[in-house]
């Protein structure tokens, strides 16, 4: 009967030993390499990107500009003239960001998003000025496909020369905010690397507050669980202001959302102002107009003296350089 | 010049198709634009376009309702020229039949020489399908649309567009997530480029998620696994939509003709057959089973086959037994009265039963269902979701509101635009009734009515500032108004708050409070159905409307 076995020479025997002491140690090693790195998961550590967009103050120039007239375009133009016109904000090169209200699925004459004509318009004067880059964008509460559309911002932002980002996921980055009460929040990382920030809220009624107004409109730059931040909306909104510290700010008030905010939906909400407020200092532009037309004191209102302790700006606007202007 | 090969243009027309497919159900997306601002939104392209093409859709909603709905009478484009041709239908259009025509091509261990050729022999089992077709259809005259469940675009739509192309796009998004962060430039601007590339064809504008989704994919994974098997097991055996081709091709004037002089019983004709027919010698033809493919001419070494009108041989028609018969129709009569006769159809209804808007009343809705899902895949705020048993059995796949995932949006009308069979009635923005003061509007749809958990509400259990659904609420005046009350915290400290309260005269249910309440696994307000418009009887109020 032949034998099942089979004839293996030394040298064979050798090369197979060690092939598998090879295998082994690799083996060995793998896992002496990987039990070394064994840590407990902990989330990427945060950045600080606290950055102010802010230029340095005019005495010659006013502080805040409340221009009234017909055309919203026209009312934008002659609100940054008075303010020293663009390019005292823009310089040549600059990335710029636009932040319209573009929360809610609304058309313009719904009032609940910014009018899209005086987004256009200070997106063509970012570009005159020689903007490298106007970006537009806002992390909308409904979805944001229709928001962009139905606001009217979309089209007339990109016939300006903007680009429009309607934000996704993986756009937002873990921030520090360094806030009183707000320290890591995801952010939409267009907001970290813009040279300069361009505040255009809509001035709307909303119950918690009273008004929604120039900071009110920082809750679009946070992604994650925002609606937690209303439990303590006075310092949220301070944190979220002293965090952005935008370069200029312009105040919708073209519509005005009286009532039933900040959705409104119904055109009996809506008033016609046609007048905007731009300024340098958003605590007074926030005072000016809820004083203005809520008939709101600053009493009423405990983020503006938080504010105005924390040397966002002040929240006596009578102080206030002003330019009052109808066209 | 030379005309190509019929198997090369069947082949050709199943790629069409395929993508036509593809592309439309790709398309069942707002996308959004930025370069048009209409305020009435609609989708660009007929994205239901293949429902309207498909008889048996057309034959169980002229059953269910005694109408057609919106195009669907272009489904006799496909079936007259049926009874004329046979089932070429299946054999060159349909995408489904094409994706189990591709998986049957490939040689597998249990599919192959003798192996291969005995599947390929007509089987007896190969009538499930009109057992099942008779039950469906029998059921669909007493009043439900449960023949979706297997109609082939129902399935498709439902498993490709609520399971396979959600995980290909966490999968594409994953892999391009992993590559843009690449620490090399380089890779980063070539998964940038691939970004755009993959988001203008494939990519969702945002991850969806459904619920059973895992099931309707491991299902139809099944039904495309079985091909390794069975060639095209599911045209042969199950689909009811090749049934009722196959019945109306049995006055097809169009049919095989085997020349038995130049057969030599070499059984190549089986290799490739798609139906399981028999064109081979010696038999007689089953002309229903066939799907027109061509293989067998294109194989026939010794040109023993061809088609041909009038083709004066006899041919086996539909051959089904009489107690099977009778058993698909005692099913058939069976179904809807026993799954109505439950206490979750009538008397106690599940509360979170939210249709969606524009959506008939729930005996009507039912009939007309087809479960295919296109309204889920539209949906832009993933909010509708296939029913498990909210619907019962009989509603299983239809479907559901579900708030906490998503709400119903104010002025979005696209899952009655899609809708292929008037479940969810067509209806337009002024219709709805949600951008105008709800209690003055003529009728505004409502899906049901939102409530409050004060046990689990801020202000009100937890002396807390909130108001976030009062601020989400989009009807104007809003549905939840507010009241400031003095709390006492645990500290002592007297404190105002101001607690939500609903009004039900503007409440339409749209669930946005729900889906914003910051109180994130049980929501403290919720939307059950009652007071939904479509419904009589599930009410709570005598007048809903002011004034």
């Amino acid at each position: 009967m032949q034998s099942d076995s089979i004839h293996l020479s030394r040298r064979d025997a050798l090369v197979k030993l060690l092939r598998v002491a090879g295998a082994g140690a690799g083996a060995a090693g793998l896992g002496l390499w990987l039990s070394k790195h064994s840590w407990r998961p902990e989330p990427a550590l945060a950045m600080a990107a606290k950055r102010g967009h802010t230029i340095a103050t005019d005495p010659k120039l006013p502080e805040m500009a409340v221009i009234t007239g017909d055309d919203p375009a026209q009312l934008t133009r002659q609100a940054i003239e008075e303010l020293g016109g663009i390019r005292r904000f823009i310089a040549r090169g600059d990335i710029v960001l636009v932040k319209p209200n573009i929360g809610w699925d609304r058309t313009p004459e719904q009032a609940a998003n910014t009018n899209p004509d005086v987004v256009a318009e200070v997106i063509r004067q970012c570009s005159n000025a020689g903007a490298k880059r106007v970006i537009v964008t806002d992390v909308s509460c409904n979805d944001p496909r229709r928001c962009f559309q139905r606001s009217g911002i979309a089209e007339a932002a990109r016939l300006a020369g903007a680009e429009v980002v309607l934000p996704d996921p993986a756009m937002f980055k873990d921030v520090d905010l360094q806030g009183e009460i707000l320290r890591v929040w995801p952010v939409l990382d267009l907001f970290l690397n813009a040279d300069k920030i361009i505040n255009v809220p809509i001035a709307k009624h909303h119950s918690l507050t009273g008004t929604t107004l120039g900071m009110k409109n920082w809750y679009g730059m946070l992604g994650g669980p925002r609606h937690l931040l209303h439990q303590r909306i006075h310092e949220s909104l301070v944190d979220l202001a002293d965090f952005v510290r935008p370069t200029l700010t312009i105040v919708d008030c073209y519509r005005i959302l009286a009532r039933n905010g900040p959705t409104g939906g119904n055109l009996q909400d809506v008033i016609l102002k046609k007048t905007l407020v731009a300024g340098t200092d958003p605590v007074a532009l926030d005072a000016y107009v809820a004083k203005a037309y809520w008939n709101l004191e600053v009493s009423s209102l405990p983020y503006l003296k938080m504010a105005a302790n924390r040397g966002l700006g002040t929240y006596e606007f009578e102080k206030v350089r002003t330019q009052i202007k109808t066209l | 010049m030379r005309f190509p090969k019929p198997t090369k243009l069947r082949t050709l027309s199943q790629i069409v198709f395929f993508f036509l497919f593809l592309f439309l159900l790709l398309r069942t997306e707002f996308r959004g634009s930025l370069t048009a601002s209409a305020s009435e939104i609609r989708l660009p392209y007929p994205v239901s376009l293949f429902f309207q093409f498909d008889p048996l859709v057309a034959i169980s909603n002229a059953l269910s309702s005694h109408a057609l709905y919106r195009g669907l009478l272009w489904s006799m484009v496909v079936l007259i020229p049926t009874m004329f041709l046979g089932r070429f239908f299946c054999g060159w259009i349909c995408p489904l039949g094409s994706i189990h025509h591709f998986f049957s091509s490939f040689i597998s261990e249990r599919k192959r020489g003798k192996q291969l050729i005995d599947s390929n022999r007509y089987k007896r089992w190969q009538t499930t399908k009109y057992y099942l077709l008779i039950a469906s259809l029998v059921a669909a005259v007493f009043g439900t649309g449960i023949v979706g469940w297997l109609d082939p675009f129902s399935l498709l739509v439902r498993s490709v567009g609520l399971s396979i192309l959600p995980a290909t796009n966490h999968a594409l998004r994953a892999s391009l997530g992993v590559l843009e962060h690449s620490r090399y430039p380089f890779v980063q601007t070539v998964s940038g480029a691939l970004h755009f590339i993959l988001g203008a064809l494939l990519l969702s504008f945002k991850q969806p998620h459904f619920r059973l989704g895992i099931w309707l994919g491991l299902i139809f994974v099944f039904l495309v696994a079985l091909n390794f098997r069975i060639t095209r097991f599911w045209c042969r055996a199950l689909c009811p939509l090749g049934a009722l081709l196959g019945i109306v091709s049995r006055w097809s004037v169009l049919g095989l003709v085997k020349n038995p002089e130049h057969c030599n019983d070499c059984n190549r004709c089986l290799l490739r057959c798609q139906g399981g027919d028999d064109p081979i010698g010696g038999v007689p033809w089953h002309q229903p089973e066939c799907h027109l493919c061509l293989n067998c001419v294109d194989e026939c070494p010794e040109h023993g086959l061809r088609f041909q009108f009038f083709p004066g041989q006899k041919a086996v028609g539909v051959n089904l037994q009489r107690r099977k018969v009778l058993t698909g129709l005692a099913a058939g009569v069976a179904v809807v009265p026993l799954a109505r006769s439950t206490s979750g159809f009538a008397t106690e209804r599940h509360e979170r039963l939210l249709r969606p808007p524009g959506a008939l009343d729930e005996e009507y809705f039912l009939a007309r269902c087809i479960r295919c899902g296109e309204c889920m895949k539209v949906c832009p705020n993933n909010a509708l979701h296939p029913a498990f048993s909210e619907a019962g059995i009989e509603g299983l796949w239809t479907p559901v509101l579900v708030p906490r995932i998503g709400y119903c949006e104010t002025s979005c009308v696209l899952c009655s635009q899609v809708c292929p069979t008037g479940a969810i009635w067509e209806i337009t923005e002024r219709e709805k009734g949600w951008s105008v003061d709800v209690a003055r509007a003529d009728k505004p749809i409502r899906l049901g009515t939102a409530f409050y958990d004060r046990g689990r509400c801020l202000p009100w259990a937890m002396a807390t500032e909130c108001i976030v659904c009062e601020e989400w609420c989009p009807t104007s005046p809003k549905a939840i108004y507010l009241q400031p009350v003095e709390m006492i915290d645990a500290t002592g400290n007297s404190k105002q708050v101001k607690q939500p309260y609903l009004d039900p005269s503007h409440c339409v249910g749209c669930g946005a409070c729900e889906y914003a309440c910051p109180v994130q696994d049980r929501p403290a307000v919720y939307v059950t159905s009652v007071g939904e418009s479509r419904s009589r009887t599930n009410q709570i109020l005598l007048n809903r409307r002011k004034g």
